[in-house]
Formats: structure tokens, C-alpha cells, sequence
């Protein structure tokens, strides 16, 4: 069967579009195929910067023949009726339509349409300028003459060239014909813009992608990438290094280039003073270069060469480039340095930031210290109705002194190092590269001899950024973390800026998972509503706290409610995170109280309930609450009386006795277990609960007759529901 | 081209440089302008430019453009970066569609071999907030550095471009850096000449970097500036008023002196934000305020005969 051949030819495309457009390409092309009644055999997408290309390998040359029939209104229907029914069915007369007969309906219109296949090429040349007038570009714009215009055409770059052939193997294929915009389909494209800028013909895939590959085009990404992976590693290791493994950047420069030549380039060992990250970041950003280190790993310390993947085989086998690139590196590595020693040094106008400093208690002798009382004394603004980075600063660091001893660090070092978290944001090497932002605070805090507690504290307070992210361990990063995130989202609550659907502009949500995740991975106790509660009254309403050096504007209303909207937000994002890790988060609604706050116990008691339900005597004690519950709504709802309390004289069955005093005995149990917060233990005083429940519904009718005898086997049902209460609320156990 | 004098080769000399591309893009067709003699951020600011690309009228011009960043000046003391530089700019509206070609030919003049060299487009969506423009294009990359800026304008002061004008932004000094294979901007020779007669860019241009960093960064009365500015904006809206149609269908008489105004009031702000005193939520509301006044002032272009307008059609 016939095979289709697509390219369609470009300006520079962006490398991080390249993929995706290719396989919208792909799936545009092949659902008009399919729509059209032309099943194929298989598709394969491909792209450079230059060009996406479509290979549809088996598809039909025409499409079948379909007859459809459509009923139509009775012979003796009105006029208008049958008017309409012409006019949907593309009939001109009546005389065009069969007469059927059905004993039911009687003589009606059939109107049999005769839909004749089309040829692949006429539906190709169809589907075609719709597809590229319509592509899903992120961003696309109009170029040229034709965009005087209104409408004209928009692509991602001028397009330049549109490849289109159809044909069997055997045969010359044919140039599928069709006009976008200027633009005539045909059969000639272009190679590499410099090696080979002469235009030529290709037939099918193969005799394509192979005069590419003369004409210095890799058409195939994944093989542009092993090329340079390879270039790269070898280059590498003939100097005894290896490449620092960078997927995403592959992936970009792959899609750089048409005919990837791998260099390698050097620059001077004195920029490895700079601190690793800085130097791969440095030259990864900005030259989109690899770094590489001593074989074996380094330590955490690079090499001074680096790898760059140019476009060109040049005359001079590359020298020229490999010198112009590390000419630029040097440059960028001259300014970093620069800013890693102009922020170890004094800042100019230091009695300026004295004022800020004596309020925060910093020590103007230390540089990170200096930049403190800069993001203070600049009054930065963190959100225009929350206040500056300044009275931020002070909130997180009162809130992580108040939260130290609760995760076991100095309230000390949490302060300080919490008035350090946010220094490095006015360094001159966030500002150039704000991704370093923490990191770089922990080497300027090592670099003035804070406390590794601090220093640690100081890069990861942001943590944990995603669910993937690491959890900080330090106690004193602990704190001064949660410190940060519940700052936030007290701030956000108090002004009402909460996420709604799928907006989340301040990332609350990513904050509030944060929270929950520090708190159950370093197993930690807060109360959470009197935490709220607390920051707000203290750090955050300075009307609450009378004259107040934190002037913050937010309401004047007394925040009850926000409080507890706050920490319902917290428990639909505890639902989350427990659904995400597999656990069952309905249980989470099962064992609430109007006083839980605390994120740890509701956790292990949703743990232990969990495991119990999963267990035999779970799955049969939950049937027989369940059992005891109906009864107990049916006869309520009945009126039935039921006993205030199990009179024992009343009970005279074996195994309602047994009930009784099972259920006594777990009570107190239960009691003890959960006093000790030993749910595992809770759950066993349940688990005993089995056997004498089956037993009793087994044996013993409720529905007595004698009505003080079934009140106060009621009242024993009452009984089994309050003593598994103690423990989860049953009732809303789904499943 | 007719031989030139060893020294002009744009190798050897920053004027060489300059005058070769004027020379190239004079060859093409295009209009070769002075620059405007007014201070701005960048050549897009040159009315030539930024009203230029507004309305159908064909357009090519070129020209080079001394354009001041007041936030980059270093005293002199860094070998890349100043606050006062050179662009050369050339605007081709509608674009052709040979534009990547005749950029690459115009590297070629200037002795960049695409065989040598590894001269890439690298994604880069411009966008001048204070203009209400944007355009999509590229980062010019000559063996990882980047040397021009490449864009299709799309929208400049708010309203579409119809036809879309394709940009070119050289930036010279870099581009005389790489050249001549020099490491620091001052050392770049200016005139070509060796010896006595040689002149460096630093023999120009080094005690302006110093003096006018103090200017930017210390001595700048602030107050003046902020006056400055109000005052620009209040002419700017003065002037687009007195020079509005006077019956419908009429031209618009008073576009470009307004305009002059929206570049002063920029360049003041730059001035401002370089001296330290705008506040970031500051910022924002300032770059509005010019955005407005270029949108005003594109508006009253398109009333104009450059703009495309003709009275005779409205009256008709």
C-alpha cells in the first residue's frame, strides 16, 4: 500500500516545542486519515529546528465506497416535512427517494445516499491547510507580505517549504497538491543551511531522510542525542573526565541542531572557586554547554573543560568555535565570580541599613547579615496587602522560635537562621540567577561561620518544594521550613487569597502538602488550630497586638473562621497526600473530631483504623456495627423506645450477656489504648468485639416481644456504636 | 564592492565595522538614517523604528543607534558591560522572505564564515513592556555568543502589525569584539590605524562610561527627574491633543514631537529606576504610564501620511 511523506519546513523552531509539535502533527494527520475511512498501518514522527516531518507508512489509495440510507417522513407526510427531509438528505425531488413499506409506519421515504471513496491524495490535500492553519502552537505568529492581511497565515516561524508525496513503493510517488497561504506543496526541500542551502527532490521516507542525511540533516532526534552523548562521553574521557549526565539539556540541544558536532572547551581553574552549581549553572543557561568532572565523580568538584555541540563540521575542525565559546564562558564565570566575591564583601551604604538591622538584630560586620537589613530597609514587597519581605522575615522568625521547641530544636538558631532564610534573595548572584536562591544563603551563612544548623536551615526552608522533593531533617530546618509555609498561608487566609479550581498563584496548595509532609515525616505534634490561631493574633493582626512594629493590613475582624477554613484546607490536603501514598484517605473523615488538629495523629489513626478494616475481625466488626447502625436509624425513625442505659437483669441470653461484658472490657481498653495513643492496641480492644457481636446477631432477636427486653437489647446496639466511636466514626467508613 | 582601505576591514577597525554594514544594507535598498538625536534605551525607540512599523507602507531603513542603559554602567571597570553603546538597526517592513539570508550574507560581509563559525537562532520572544510591543525571533548566536537580535515585530504600541516588519539588532561593540578578538571593550580599535594614529574605543569612550555611572548611579537629582517626567507626559498628551483631527476623516498634525515625549519620559525612568528610587510596585505603574502615552502616540501615527492614512480616501 501506498506510503505519505509530510515535511514542512521552517524558520528556527524552538527546541522545547519541537517534540510536541511533531506528534500533534502526527496525531492531526492520522485522525483526518481514519475520519476519512483510510486506516493506516503505522506513523512516525520527526523533527529538527528546521522541520517536522510525517512518515504514514500502508495507507489505502482510496477509501470505500459507503452507501448510508436515511428514513424520511410517511408518503402522505405534509409538505414541509418533506421538503426538509429532501433538503437534509441533498436530494432535488422526491422522485430520488424509494418508497418503503412497514407495517407499522406504513409507505415512507428512503433516501439511499451513495457516498463514493475519495482518493487518499484528495483527502490529504483537504485535511492538509486546515491542519497547518490550525496548529497548536504555544505562541505563533504572521510574517511577511501576506500579513497585511487580516487572517493570514501564522506558524510558529515563517514556514518556508512544504513537502507532500504519496505513492506506493513501487511506483514514482506523486506531490499531493494543495495551497496554504503563499505556499504550494510539492516535493523539494532543503538540507543543512550551510552545508547544503541547495534546494532538492525527494520521493518517499527513504530516499528523504537518506538525502538529508548527505545534505548534513539528522533528521532523528533520538540519534542526534546518542551522537552527542557519544561525542560527548568520548571527548570526555580521553581526558580522563566524565560528563555531568544532563537529560534535559540533551534534549534542548538536541534540538539546536541539524548535524550536532561535539567540542570540548576549557576555562580557567581559578572560576572552580565558584561553587559547583554556579558553574554548571552558569554555563548551562546561558551557553547550554555540559560540565564535566574528574572520573569517578570529583568529590562535587567540576573539571575546567566543558563540552559544546555546534552545528557545523568547520574547515578548521572546530577551533575557531570551541575558542569563541570559551571566550563566552570565561565572561559569564568573570561576572560570577564577581558577584560571589562582591557579596562576601561590605555592602556600600552600610549606616543606611542600620536602622533595619538594630530591629532585626542583625551584626552589620557580616555580610549576609548586610543583606538582610537590605531586603529590609529597601521595603521590598511581598504582596502588596501582606506587607514587605521585611515584616515577613520577622513573622517567619517569631514563628519558628514559638515552633522550635515542638520539633526539638534551639529556639535560638531556628530565630536566627530563619532571619537569615531570605538574606541571599538581594545577593548579586540570586539576582542573576534566582533557581540558586537558598543555596547560595547556605554558602555565604557557611562562609561567615553560622551554625551548620543554620546553614542548613537557610537552603532548605523552601523545602519540601514538590512531592518528589526531599524533607528537610535538620530540627532547626524543621522549623524554620514550617515556619515559612504557615506564615504564607496564615497571611493568604487572613486576606482571603485562597486557591480556587485550578488557580493557585502563590502555590498554597504546594505549601500546605509541604507542611503535612514535614510534620508526618519527622513525626512531629502540632497543633495546628492554636498555631494559627497564635501567629495571626501575634505576627499578623496588629490591631489584636495594639502598637506593633509589624504593620500589616490585613482585616480587623476577629479570624476565627479563617482559622478553621485554614485547617480544613489542611485535612482535603492531608485526603490528597494519603491518597497519593496509597493509603485511604475516606478514613481521614472517619476518625475527625471537632478537635483534631493534629496532623500526625489523625495520620496513625487513619494508619491503624486502615489496617484494621483490612483485617477478618475488621471487615466482620464493621459489618456488625453497620447492622447494629440500621437497626438502630429503622427503629429510631419508628420512634421504638430504646433504653438510656443496658439494664443487666434484663439480659437473659448467653450471648447478649457476653456482649455486655466484651463490650465493658473493650471500653476500658480503649480507653487506656487511646490515652497512650497505642492504636494499635485500640484496635486490638476492638477486634475482641467480633466474636461476641456475630454471636449475638447470631442468636439473639432484637425485635423481642416483650417490649422492655427489646429496649434494652437496643440499648446494647446503642453500645457497640459508642464503644467503636471512641475509636472512628464508623458511619462514614465508605465502601 | 569597490576596495576598500586596509584599515576600514571591519577586522581591524569599529568604524569599519560600521560602515560595512551600512554599506550592506544601503546595497539592499534600505534608507540609511543618522541617529536620532535624542537619548534612548535602544534602537527600537528611534521613531524610524517603533511608529515606522506601524500602518502598510513599505519601509527599509537602517542605521546605528547610540542607546543608553543607565542600570549598566560600571565605571568603566568591566570589560563587557557600559551604559552608553551602539546598535545597528535595521527594519525591513514588510519583512522579505529571504531575511535569514540576507542577515547571514550581511555576517559574511562583515567576515564571519558560516563554515568557521557556528552561527545559530536561538529562541527568543522580544517583548518592550514600556513600547506595548512584541515579536517573535531569535538570539543571533555567533560560536555561543550572542551578537544580534532577530524579530518579527507583531505588535508595537498596542496595535497590530500589518504587514509585519522584521527587525535586525546588531549589537556592534560585541560584535567588533569578536572581530577583532578582543577581550575588553575598550580595547577594541576604533579607526583601524596602528601606532600613533591608532585610536582605541576607551580613548573615546572611557571617561563618559566613568562620568556619566557617577551621573546615572550618584549625582542625578532626583527630584528633577521625577519632574522631568511629568512633564514629559503632560506634553506628550498635550501635543497628540492640539494636533488631532479636526473633522472626522482629517491628519493628524502633531505626532512625532509628541513622540519625542514618550522617549524623554522613558529615558527618565530608566534614569530613575538606575538611581534607586522606584519601588517595584512603583515599577510597574511607571511602565504603564509610557506604555500609554506610545500607545496614544502609535494611534495618532496611523492618522498620518507616513501612517498610512490619506484624507482624500476619508473625505471620500
Amino acid at each position: 500500500m501506498p506510503d505519505l511523506l509530510i515535511e514542512l519546513r521552517s524558520e528556527e523552531i524552538p527546541a522545547r516545542m519541537q517534540r510536541k509539535a511533531a506528534g500533534d502533527l502526527r496525531k492531526m494527520v492520522t485522525d483526518a486519515l481514519v475520519e476519512a475511512g483510510l486506516p493506516y498501518e503505522g506513523a512516525r514522527e520527526y523533527w529538527t529546528p528546521r522541520r517536522l516531518a510525517l512518515d504514514i507508512r500502508g495507507v489505502p489509495a482510496r477509501s470505500k465506497d459507503v452507501v448510508e440510507e436515511r428514513k424520511g417522513p410517511r408518503t402522505d407526510a405534509p409538505q414541509k416535512a418533506i421538503e426538509g427531509f429532501l433538503r437534509g438528505a441533498g436530494l432535488s425531488s422526491i422522485e430520488e427517494a424509494e418508497t418503503r413499506s412497514d407495517p407499522k409506519k406504513g409507505d415512507f421515504y428512503v433516501a439511499v445516499v451513495k457516498k463514493p471513496g475519495r482518493t487518499a491524495e484528495a483527502v490529504v490535500a483537504e485535511a492538509l491547510p486546515a491542519i497547518i492553519r490550525d496548529f497548536p502552537w504555544p505562541k505563533s505568529m504572521r510574517w511577511g507580505a501576506a500579513s497585511r492581511q487580516p487572517g493570514s497565515l501564522r506558524w510558529v516561524r515563517p514556514l518556508q517549504s512544504i513537502v507532500c508525496t504519496f505513492g506506493p513503493e513501487t511506483e514514482e510517488p506523486v506531490v499531493v497538491e494543495f495551497v496554504v497561504g503563499d505556499l504550494k506543496a510539492g516535493n523539494a526541500t532543503k538540507g543543512h543551511r550551510f552545508h547544503a542551502p541547495q534546494e532538492f527532490t525527494v520521493r518517499r521516507f527513504e530516499d528523504y531522510a537518506d538525502k538529508l542525511a548527505k545534505a548534513h540533516v539528522v533528521l532523528d532526534a533520538e540519534r542526534r542525542k546518542e551522537m552527542i552523548r557519544h561525542d560527548a562521553e568520548n571527548l570526555a574521557f580521553a581526558r580522563g573526565l566524565e560528563v555531568v549526565p544532563d537529560e534535559g539539556l540533551l534534549e534542548e540541544v538536541s534540538g539546536l541542531v541539524e548535524w550536532p558536532v561535539t567540542l570540548m572547551g576549557t576555562f580557567e581553574e581559578a572560576y572552580l572557586e565558584l561553587p559547583p552549581e554556579v558553574v554548571q549553572l552558569t554555563i548551562r543557561a546561558n551557553q547550554k554547554c555540559f560540565v564535566t568532572r574528574p572520573h569517578g565523580g570529583g568529590n562535587g568538584r567540576l573539571s575546567n573543560h566543558f563540552i559544546l555541540v555546534s552545528n557545523i563540521e568547520a574547515k578548521d575542525g572546530g577551533a575557531e568555535i570551541a575558542r569563541g565559546n570559551g571566550k563566552v564562558v570565561r565572561a559569564r564565570l568573570s561576572d560570577a565570580l564577581y558577584f560571589w566575591q562582591t557579596d562576601q564583601g561590605d555592602l556600600p551604604d552600610l549606616p543606611a541599613l542600620e536602622a533595619s538591622a538594630a530591629s532585626l538584630g542583625l551584626d552589620l560586620k557580616k555580610p549576609l547579615d548586610q543583606r538582610m537589613a537590605k531586603l529590609d530597609a529597601l521595603g521590598v514587597t511581598f504582596h502588596a496587602k501582606i506587607g514587605t519581605q521585611g515584616e515577613r522575615v520577622r513573622r517567619i522568625a517569631a514563628l519558628a522560635e514559638q515552633i522550635a521547641p515542638v520539633v526539638g530544636a534551639d529556639p535560638a538558631l531556628a530565630g536566627r537562621a530563619a532571619l537569615l532564610a531570605k538574606a541571599d534573595l538581594t545577593t548579586e548572584m540570586v539576582g542573576e540567577f534566582p533557581e540558586l536562591q537558598g543555596l547560595m544563603g547556605r554558602y555565604y551563612a557557611g562562609l561567615q561561620g553560622e551554625h551548620p544548623s543554620v546553614q542548613a536551615a537557610v537552603e532548605e526552608h523552601y523545602k519540601p518544594l514538590g512531592p518528589s522533593d526531599r524533607v528537610p531533617t535538620d530540627k532547626v530546618a524543621v522549623a524554620v521550613a514550617l515556619a515559612d509555609k504557615l506564615d504564607t498561608l496564615v497571611a493568604f487566609w487572613a486576606i482571603d487569597e485562597k486557591p480556587t479550581g485550578s488557580k493557585d498563584p502563590y502555590a498554597l496548595r504546594r505549601a500546605a502538602l509541604g507542611v503535612i509532609r514535614l510534620v508526618l515525616e519527622n513525626g512531629l505534634r502540632v497543633d495546628f488550630l492554636d498555631v494559627i490561631r497564635n501567629h495571626h493574633a501575634l505576627n499578623l493582626d496588629d490591631k489584636a497586638k495594639g502598637a506593633s512594629q509589624v504593620e500589616v493590613s490585613v482585616g480587623d475582624v476577629r479570624h476565627f473562621q479563617s482559622h478553621v477554613d485554614l485547617l480544613s484546607f489542611f485535612l482535603d490536603r492531608l485526603k490528597v497526600q494519603l491518597r497519593e501514598s496509597g493509603a485511604r484517605h475516606d478514613l481521614v473523615d472517619a476518625v475527625l473530631t471537632d478537635t483534631s488538629d493534629d496532623l500526625l495523629d489523625i495520620t496513625r489513626r487513619v494508619e491503624a483504623l486502615g489496617a484494621f478494616l483490612d483485617s477478618e475481625d475488621g471487615k466482620n466488626l464493621l459489618a456488625g456495627y453497620r447492622r447494629a447502625a440500621n437497626i438502630l436509624a429503622a427503629e429510631e425513625k419508628k420512634g421504638t423506645t430504646i433504653a438510656e442505659a443496658v439494664d443487666l437483669g434484663l439480659l437473659s441470653e448467653p450471648e447478649e450477656k457476653a456482649l455486655a461484658g466484651a463490650i465493658d472490657r473493650a471500653e476500658v481498653e480503649l480507653d487506656e489504648a487511646l490515652g497512650t495513643e497505642n492504636y494499635a492496641h485500640a484496635m486490638a480492644a476492638l477486634a475482641k468485639l467480633r466474636a461476641p457481636v456475630d454471636a449475638f446477631f447470631d442468636k439473639v432477636l432484637v425485635n423481642a416481644e416483650d417490649e422492655g427486653v427489646r429496649a434494652n437489647r437496643l440499648a446494647l446496639l446503642t453500645r457497640i456504636r459508642e464503644a467503636t466511636l471512641k475509636v472512628a466514626d464508623f458511619s462514614r467508613v465508605a465502601g | 564592492m569597490p576596495d576598500l582601505l586596509p584599515q576600514m576591514d571591519p577586522k581591524r577597525s569599529f568604524q569599519g565595522l560600521i560602515l560595512t554594514l551600512q554599506r550592506y544594507w544601503a546595497d539592499y535598498g534600505c534608507v540609511i538614517l543618522q541617529p536620532y538625536d535624542m537619548e534612548v534605551g535602544a534602537g527600537t525607540f528611534h521613531p524610524a523604528t517603533t511608529l515606522r512599523a506601524l500602518g502598510p507602507k513599505r519601509w527599509n531603513a537602517a542605521y546605528v543607534q547610540p542607546s543608553r542603559r543607565p542600570k549598566d554602567g560600571r565605571y568603566g571597570e568591566n570589560p563587557n558591560r557600559l551604559q552608553h553603546y551602539y546598535q545597528f538597526q535595521v527594519i525591513l517592513k514588510p519583512n522579505p522572505s529571504n531575511l535569514q539570508e540576507l542577515y547571514l550574507g550581511s555576517l559574511a560581509a562583515i567576515g564571519v564564515d558560516p563554515l568557521v563559525h557556528d552561527i545559530r537562532f536561538v529562541e527568543d520572544d522580544w517583548e518592550s513592556p514600556t513600547l506595548g510591543a512584541w515579536g517573535l525571533g531569535w538570539e543571533c548566536w555567533c560560536d555561543g555568543m550572542e551578537v544580534s537580535q532577530f524579530t518579527y515585530f507583531q505588535q508595537v504600541c498596542g496595535i497590530e502589525c500589518a504587514p509585519v516588519a522584521g527587525e535586525l539588532t546588531y549589537g556592534l561593540e560585541r560584535l567588533a569584539m569578536y572581530v577583532q578578538n578582543v577581550d575588553n571593550v575598550y580595547d577594541l580599535n576604533f579607526n583601524g590605524r596602528e601606532g600613533d594614529e591608532k585610536v582605541t574605543y576607551g580613548e573615546v569612550f572611557l571617561q563618559a562610561e566613568q562620568e556619566y555611572s557617577r551621573f546615572n548611579f550618584e549625582f542625578a537629582d532626583t527630584a528633577i527627574l521625577h519632574r522631568h517626567f511629568d512633564e514629559a507626559e503632560k506634553e506628550c498628551a498635550a501635543l497628540l491633543a492640539a494636533g488631532a483631527p479636526d473633522e472626522p476623516g482629517a491628519l493628524h498634525r502633531c505626532v512625532l514631537p509628541a513622540y519625542d515625549q514618550c522617549i524623554k519620559a522613558s529615558h527618565v525612568f530608566n534614569l530613575l529606576d538606575a538611581r534607586g528610587v522606584i519601588s517595584v510596585t512603583e515599577r510597574q505603574s511607571y511602565i504603564l504610564r509610557v506604555r500609554s502615552l506610545a500607545k496614544a502616540c502609535g494611534e495618532a501615527f496611523l492618522l498620518t501620511d507616513a501612517g498610512g492614512a490619506s484624507p482624500q480616501d476619508a473625505a471620500a
